[in-house]
């Protein structure tokens, strides 16, 4: 028994040998930028400078929670009635999900702008209704509707791979001992598809709090994110030392952000465990 | 657990779709006009169709792109599935954090940030080596699995966390090999994370543009870093056209196969 | 004895060098050229060029690279960016070698104070008599020994006749609080800035922080009354009519125009940006030569004017500007006449300083206004949530845990 998790762990050495080579080498680079100056010596200007960009970091943050929190309201549903359908079309489905996105990110999102423009297809349908025409883009809204539209598939994804092989006994056992729907969904489905919630809010958390393009076209560049304030320093003003420091600091806010979440995954562990005969 | 599905849950899965598709709709729509315009409707034509198939560099640059995504993906599949049963059968609490936060890094940081670094790394590597001209293929996937990897890892581990770890260890007992009792029994239960792993990975390498911007040399220009380098002119509608033959493609690629399986699964039911 | 032989030793010297000196500035003929192609010929050169900035072989015109291709049987690489500093970075890191890069005024400037450059040897560019003197000597390469010249181009303010009454002529129309909303700023801070710095007559090379601050405030006057900080898809908003007023390049107007005939432009009083991109050889280039009869197949009468039909940029070559044949010779926006030309200032490369203070300044003119207290009061709450949920599952887990030790 020994062995053969041994051998099992050994499965997992080559992706930390590639860890090392081309994910921690490169961060130690980074953490070499933010606290050297452009001229190579030992600095913490880099880190002094990051309180200019304290509400850029919070709001990054806060858009990035609303987005996961409205991806996942969407998504899980969505996931339970694909897994739900029959057989043979789930796996039709699940590709349609995915389709959208193997069009080009710059095409799709100037489709989406033909679409809530103040003159845009949506608003001319309103008013052929006769309604007064409703201010979309360069808002707030329109920010997290580019991360939601952005991140939705992955999130759907991961929840729907656990849905499908959920067992359908259980939940036929806890019919016949009397619940109700709500009560299937709360006490058995839900618990049981939290590891894939989880994978599912990493996927569309992680990277909505740095993603900046789709957001910033659709925002019209009024909301400043954190990932275009990273992108301005390396490419605009050429100061990787004070980029590299801000992207080590929203590592850090991550970690924190995902360290949170683990807790509740913690408890997942137990409760799942306990099911399993 | 496949059920019937009722009306509401119908209606609720057409509006999912239409928001994921209405932006498409729009692209095909405008991927037909007459004019330079992608906002403007002048007139219906095929013209951008015709500009299309004579742009030898557009087309090379679609096939980069799909070898890249493909190469990549599958590498970074096998290595992520690895990987998850790896990381899954670790006890060590803080090792098994540690290895898992480290994966997701590529996936924190902002994409310029991976792509800066990483040329840095190929760089510096290849000045080491004495490498003249070192960006090009290989730095291009080295770099696609690297940014992909946490997504593989993160749809297989939940898989690995769902299964009956008693089964595999049945399958032992009963004389299977580790080996067998891993293509025989844990392989088939995780086998929607493995495939929901390399869609994403598939997905996110094709329409990349930071990472492999800053990572491509001369020699392998993708079909995002000629989109992308657009952006100073205009993006004109023939590369509406290319997404709206992309998704095409890939539809008909796609109703294939599910004609194909329904009629396996056909065949199977008679045979029983 | 030895002081003559010496000195006429010295004199065989001077004589010598001079006449390689001289050999050496004599432009190649055609047949020296020809045997150039010759030799040349199956080697490979790494162009990089901005995307969408060379005649493709689209709707018909000109295909640049297959046409040298063709002439000279040497291989192009043709790879695209899509700003300046992207391709500066790219050059920076190293990792590949290009033979030929074209960058803006400022970036060349830049490149050449920090040795990026390599000498181009104009003998082997026998074309270089096809560009205007006054494309020559220019600031950024005083000496003419780097660059040469591909395109210029000037800022200027394009708006909807429709909408904006009169005849708007000063960059104060970008502040109009009649056209509220319907005004779009660049989204690059050099751009940005540049527009409020000729409005208030600040010189926009300046090093001061105080003047950059000065047009700091106005740009955050200017918010009130702006829908959208824009890049590429000001082509978009424009031509659609979602807006109606809007700074960008010349030559882009001309493209907007063909879309939305309503479209107007005007060259603003107070002056103006005037850019040129040349082409130019980075160190490290593996073709030095081939990529010299590249820029020469560049500068031919032929390739300069397909690519400025294609383009609608100003060219610097006087064998288009006189050619009946280009459909836009004489265009008064391309080419005003000497009592139309606007007053321009080209863009200098800026030092470390004033670099990070723009782009911090951009930045906090994007977050300017957005009520900084609330995203705290949000995100406190959103913490509490949290900390109420994981205090309630633990308290839920002892409980069961309790249950299950009786």
């Amino acid at each position: 028994m020994e062995k053969k998790t041994l051998s099992a762990k050994l499965l997992a050495s080559p992706h930390i040998v590639w860890s090392v080579l081309f994910i921690i080498a490169p961060l130690i680079m980074v953490a070499y930028y933010s606290f050297t100056n452009a001229d190579g010596n030992f600095t913490l200007e880099n880190i002094k400078a990051l309180s200019d960009y304290k509400e850029v970091f919070l709001n990054s943050i806060w858009y990035g929670i609303v987005a996961t929190l409205i991806c996942l309201v969407i998504a899980y549903p969505t996931a339970y009635f694909i897994a739900r359908s029959k057989a043979r079309v789930q796996s039709t489905m699940i590709m349609l999900v995915m389709l959208p996105m193997w069009t080009s990110l710059i095409v799709r999102t100037y489709s989406i702008m033909s679409l809530i423009e103040n003159t845009g297809i949506i608003n001319t349908f309103i008013q052929k209704l006769g309604f007064e025409p409703i201010q979309m883009i360069n808002t707030s809204g329109a920010v997290i509707l580019g991360m939601v539209y952005d991140f939705l598939p992955f999130m759907i994804l991961p929840i729907y791979s656990v849905l499908t092989k959920l067992d359908n006994k259980l939940v036929e056992a806890a019919h016949d001992l009397g619940a109700d729907k709500i009560t299937v969904l709360t006490k058995i489905v839900l618990p049981l598809s939290r590891s894939g919630i989880l994978s599912g809010i990493t996927m569309v958390f992680v990277p909505s709090v740095s993603t900046f393009y789709i957001s910033q076209k659709l925002g019209g560049g009024n909301f400043a994110l954190v990932g275009e304030i990273i992108e301005g320093q390396f490419v605009t003003s050429n100061n990787f030392n004070l980029g590299a420091s801000l992207s080590l600091v929203l590592m850090v806010l991550i970690l924190i952000c995902m360290a949170v979440m683990n807790h509740f995954s913690g408890d997942e562990e137990e409760s799942s465990g306990g099911l399993m005969p | 657990m496949s059920t019937k599905m009722n009306v509401s849950s119908k209606i609720y899965l057409g509006l999912v779709y239409f928001f994921l598709y209405a932006p498409i709709i729009v692209l095909i729509v405008f991927s037909f006009n007459e004019s330079t315009s992608t906002s403007v409707m002048s007139g219906f034509s095929f013209k951008w169709y015709g500009e299309l198939l004579r742009d030898a560099d557009t087309i090379n640059a679609v096939k980069n792109t799909l070898l890249i995504a493909v190469v990549s993906s599958v590498c970074a599949t096998v290595l992520g599935t690895a990987a998850a049963v790896g990381i899954d059968k670790m006890r060590n609490k803080y090792l098994r954090s540690a290895i898992m936060n480290t994966t997701n890094i590529p996936m924190m940081n902002p994409e310029i940030v991976t792509g800066i670094s990483l040329l840095l790394l190929f760089a510096f590597s290849s000045q080491l080596l004495g490498i003249k001209n070192a960006l090009g293929l290989h730095t291009l996937i080295i770099a696609h699995i690297t940014f992909v990897l946490p997504y593989v890892i993160l749809s297989v581990l939940p898989k690995l966390h769902q299964m009956d770890h008693h089964l595999s260890e049945a399958a032992m007992d009963l004389g299977c090999t580790p080996v067998k009792s891993f293509f025989k029994v844990v392989l088939p239960s995780i086998m929607p994370g493995i495939l929901t792993g390399f869609i994403m990975a598939f997905t996110l390498s094709l329409d990349d543009f930071v990472i492999s911007y800053f990572v491509s040399g001369p020699e392998w220009q993708t079909l995002p870093i000629r989109l992308f380098s657009m952006t100073k002119k205009r993006v004109k509608p023939d590369m509406y056209a290319l997404s709206t033959l992309i998704f095409f493609v890939m539809l008909v690629l796609l109703m294939l196969i599910n004609f194909m399986q329904a009629r396996g699964d056909k065949k199977k039911e008679k045979d029983k | 004895m030895k002081r003559i032989i010496s000195m006429l030793f010295v004199l065989i010297l001077m004589f010598s060098c001079s006449v390689i000196a001289f050999a050496e500035s004599s432009p190649l003929t055609e047949t020296e050229l020809q045997a150039k192609y010759k030799k040349l010929a199956g080697t490979s050169i790494n162009v990089y060029n901005w995307g969408e900035y060379i005649s493709d072989g689209s709707e018909g015109v000109m295909n640049v690279n297959e046409e040298f291709e063709k002439l000279t049987g040497i291989k192009v690489n043709y790879a695209t960016y899509a700003t300046n500093e992207d391709m500066y970075t790219t050059l920076k890191a190293g990792g590949s070698a290009y033979d030929i890069v074209i960058p803006s005024d400022y970036m060349i400037q830049r490149l050449i104070e920090e040795e990026y450059l390599e000498k181009i040897n104009f003998d082997n560019i026998p074309n270089y008599k096809n560009i205007m003197d006054e494309y020559k000597g220019l600031y950024y390469d005083p000496n003419d020994e780097y660059s040469v010249p591909y395109n210029v181009g000037m800022i200027g303010v394009i708006y909807n006749k429709k909408v904006v009454k009169g005849n708007p002529t000063s960059w104060d129309l970008m502040w109009d609080e009649r056209y509220k909303g319907q005004i779009l700023q660049f989204n690059n801070p050099r751009d940005g800035f540049a527009t409020a710095m000729f409005l208030l007559g600040i010189d926009v090379n300046t090093q001061d922080e105080k003047e950059w601050r000065r047009a700091y405030a106005k740009l955050i006057e200017q918010k009130e009354v702006l829908q959208s900080y824009v890049s590429d898809e000001i082509f978009n908003k424009m031509e659609a009519g979602d807006a109606a007023v809007a700074a960008y390049y010349a030559g882009d107007y001309l493209l907007m125009k063909d879309n939305n005939p309503d479209l107007e432009f005007y060259y603003p009083e107070e002056g103006t940006n005037k850019f040129v991109d040349a082409v130019c050889i980075p160190k490290g280039c593996q073709n030095k030569e081939a990529a010299e009869l590249y820029i020469n197949f560049l500068l031919s009468e032929e390739v300069a004017l397909a690519n400025a039909e294609y383009l609608y940029y100003a060219t610097p070559n006087k064998t288009v500007i006189n050619n009946d044949n280009y459909s836009l010779k004489g265009n008064p926006i391309l080419y005003p006449d000497k009592e139309n030309e606007p007053k321009t200032q080209s863009y200098e490369n800026l030092n470390q300083y004033t670099l990070s203070l723009t782009t911090k300044l951009w930045s906090e003119l994007k977050i300017e206004g957005a009520s900084n207290t609330a995203v705290y009061i949000k995100l406190g709450v959103t913490a509490g949530i949290g900390l109420a949920l994981i205090i309630y599952t633990t308290i839920k887990k002892k409980k069961r845990q309790k249950l299950y030790d009786v």
